[in-house]
């Protein structure tokens, strides 16, 4: 190792930094500043994710692609061929990827993130960083099982679209563009909810088994087995308060070209992220605050 | 004058104990059955047993574990923290690294911070050596580009060259310790708190850890070290803080502090093991008394003297698969010997609920001076009862070697009969050439 000339420049005087540390029982302190300043741990934390999840199976990232084609035929053979769900016209397989497309990666989130207290009470208890980088991180690394997906969808979508006749009325417009904005959606709403799941859980240990119920029970209520527009028009306001609801049927009005979106269900979905979110990261903060005192 | 690097103003922490706080639905609604009922909180314990009297919290099941601390650090300090197992060391610890909030008080630092109150924190067994340096090296604090500068220099301090690139997981443990310890002792903050990290390892390693160590100081950083070895203290700090029941007993120049810390954590022995504050462990075994003697029941322990040790301890229950740990130190916190009931056997396997066992020991290896020592008590692989600093006993004089000589404990610790003679045929016989 020769030394360097920029290794000399490399030793600069730090800012002058001071820590005012006291009790606090504020709702209102988050320290955004702090959370850029943790930003390469953000980042190696994504890393880590996803490089430990797919190192620990034996088909590694194929997974990601294959368990959603797999559900999609079961849902296919189940929902389409047994129990006879009209898919708005589009073919069963596609209908039911498109709709995993924005579901799975909410369901990733909440079994991965639901409890960021309870999981990481070890590292929690021997350092500190700003604990909003770790749900965080766990919203960002399912994005790379999303892109897969969507590869996978795209790969299928491609097979229909040139290969199987009367397949019509499938065209990736323009609309195909905002997906992104869609998981941005999906993943503002999942971290709202993780938040909120992980502050609770941290209190009450046995919530992350009612978590798994709950996620289950919620896409019964969502329009992943069925179009928004089967729903009984009696019960249609509760779809609309759902606010995954205006996010599935607008993976599929991008993607697919169908789909019921009206403004209700629009606006809940918004205000129920933003709602979710905000106070999701006052009660994160306020937990992480104090919860190593309860482990 | 500069203004204190680390000033620490009444900080103080309230704990409640235990589960009271409850971590499920199911204890809480437990918790309210019994208070319908007019029962005691089925979680409850009591607190007398386990904490002094002035620990005592406001609210039942609470306690300080910190009660208005405060002193200030000069920049440039290295600076110990002493005192028992249950002082606050380590709560104090925790706070400074905001990892928990105090309850009461403030403390500000003025600089950049960083803690290490393990190594190796974050680390994945599926992640590449490199990875890891990055991973733990940021969540220690460091940036990107800092770690980026440094990782020759890691690698090279870890001797781990040849396997940057494989998994941790292959690893042996020592590779792992390496490396993990390679990370910390490259940090460069202003401010770095050090809990008891360094009591692992080999011993060649940890050595080249605390040159590390000691250079970082030289650097000018201000360092606040957690430590029960009293040999690393002195020969790192320059001034220590000595906790006791959550408060600063007294502040000043290590040796002085150490001195005062050896000799108050000797025990009175007025003072019966049953009314000690400061144990460790569930409980459902302990230690009731302790008494060592010599073989002929006198008090007086000499060099080469052998030992009569007699325990009484007290359960509920008649007391299964339990393993009684005597553990014997000097002055510096080095144990000389241990007393184990696992080592040697022996016990019946199921003992009474109340007993008393006797140990004696074959010759007394020892150097003349103080011998302390801390008791555990193993109870179904978990940890019943520990008592730091349980007795104290005096190993006197004596003509080990039947010549008068015998080296002192400042030389070493251990003595054992040996003989010499001369290789040389000429100077057996006598007939010197």
């Amino acid at each position: 190792m020769k030394p360097e000339p920029s290794a000399a420049a490399g030793s600069v005087t730090l800012a002058y930094h001071e820590t005012i540390i006291e009790p606090d029982q504020s709702w209102l302190r988050v320290h955004w500043g702090q959370l850029w300043e943790y930003r390469d741990l953000l980042g190696l934390l994504v890393h880590r994710e996803f490089a430990s999840k797919y190192k620990q199976t034996i088909l590694g990232p194929a997974w990601f692609i294959l368990q959603p084609l797999m559900t999609s035929v079961i849902y296919t053979i189940f929902m389409g061929r047994v129990a006879k769900m009209p898919t708005d016209g589009i073919p069963p397989v596609l209908f039911y990827l498109c709709n995993q497309l924005g579901w799975n990666y909410l369901q990733q989130n909440l079994m991965t993130g639901g409890a960021i207290f309870t999981n990481n009470a070890g590292l929690f208890g021997k350092v500190y960083f700003p604990r909003l980088v770790m749900p965080l991180s766990v919203v960002l690394s399912n994005l790379f099982a999303c892109a897969l997906q969507m590869l996978s969808f795209l790969v299928i979508y491609g097979f229909y679209v040139l290969i199987v006749p009367g397949a019509t009325g499938l065209h990736l417009g323009l609309w195909a563009l905002l997906t992104p904005v869609l998981y941005l959606m999906t993943g503002a709403l999942s971290l709202g909810i993780c938040l909120w799941m992980s502050s609770l859980t941290a209190k009450y240990r046995d919530l992350t088994q009612v978590l798994q119920l709950v996620v289950q029970l919620w896409m019964f209520a969502s329009p992943v087995l069925y179009p928004l527009s089967r729903f009984p028009a009696k019960w249609r306001w509760v779809a609309e308060i759902n606010p995954m609801t205006a996010i599935l049927e607008a993976f599929r009005i991008c993607l697919l070209g169908t789909g019921t979106l009206t403004p209700a269900s629009a606006a809940s979905s918004l205000a129920g992220t933003a709602i979710l979110l905000l106070t999701g990261i006052l009660v994160f903060q306020r937990t992480e605050r104090t919860f190593i005192d309860t482990v | 004058m500069d203004k204190p690097i680390i000033e620490i103003e009444n900080l103080s922490k309230l704990y409640t104990l235990g589960s009271i706080g409850a971590t499920s639905l199911r204890e809480s609604v437990e918790a309210l059955w019994a208070k319908l009922r007019g029962q005691p909180h089925p979680n409850g314990k009591s607190l007398t047993a386990r904490f002094a009297p002035e620990q005592v919290g406001p609210v039942p099941h609470t306690f300080w574990a910190l009660r208005d601390i405060s002193f200030a650090v000069q920049p440039g300090e290295v600076i110990g923290l002493i005192g028992q197992n249950g002082a606050g060391k380590s709560t104090l610890l925790k706070i400074l690294s905001r990892i928990t909030e105090p309850t009461k008080g403030r403390a500000i630092l003025r600089g950049r911070v960083a803690s290490l109150l393990e190594v190796g924190t974050g680390f994945h067994p599926e992640l590449t050596g490199r990875d890891n340096i990055y991973l733990n090296g940021a969540i220690l604090g460091m940036k990107h580009a800092e770690i980026t500068r440094k990782f020759d220099e890691i690698v090279a301090f870890a001797e781990v060259e040849d396997f940057i690139d494989t998994p941790v997981k292959r690893y042996s443990s020592g590779m792992h310790l390496r490396l993990a310890f390679a990370v910390a002792a490259h940090l460069e903050p202003e401010i770095l708190l050090v809990d008891e990290v360094l009591s692992v390892g080999d011993a060649a390693f940890q050595k080249k850890c605390l040159g590390k160590m000691g250079d970082v100081a030289r650097q000018g950083r201000t360092v606040l070290v957690v430590s029960h070895n009293m040999a690393s203290i002195l020969s790192l700090c320059q001034r220590a803080v000595m906790l006791k029941y959550g408060t600063v007993a007294r502040v000043g120049p290590v040796q002085e502090i150490v001195h005062a810390y050896i000799e108050t954590s000797k025990p009175e022995e007025t003072v019966a093991l049953s009314e000690r504050y400061d144990r460790e462990g569930d409980g459902s075994v302990r230690y009731e008394s302790i008494s060592i003697e010599n073989a002929d029941g006198g008090a007086t322990i000499r060099t080469g003297g052998r030992c009569k040790v007699t325990i009484r301890y007290k359960s509920a229950k008649p007391v299964r698969n339990a393993r009684f740990l005597l553990t014997i130190y000097d002055l510096t916190h080095v144990s000389l010997f241990q007393l184990d009931t696992e080592a040697t056997g022996g016990l019946p396997e199921v003992l009474p609920a109340e007993g008393t066992l006797i140990c004696e020991t074959d010759r007394l290896g020892v150097t003349p001076g103080r011998c302390y020592v801390n008791l555990d008590l193993i109870h179904g692989h978990q940890l019943a009862d520990r008592i730091t600093y349980a007795a104290y006993f005096d190993v006197e004089v004596d003509d080990f070697y039947g010549t008068g000589k015998l080296p002192k404990r400042e030389w070493t610790m251990t003595v054992m009969k040996h003989r010499w003679r001369s290789a040389d045929p000429a100077a057996a016989s006598g007939e010197a050439a």
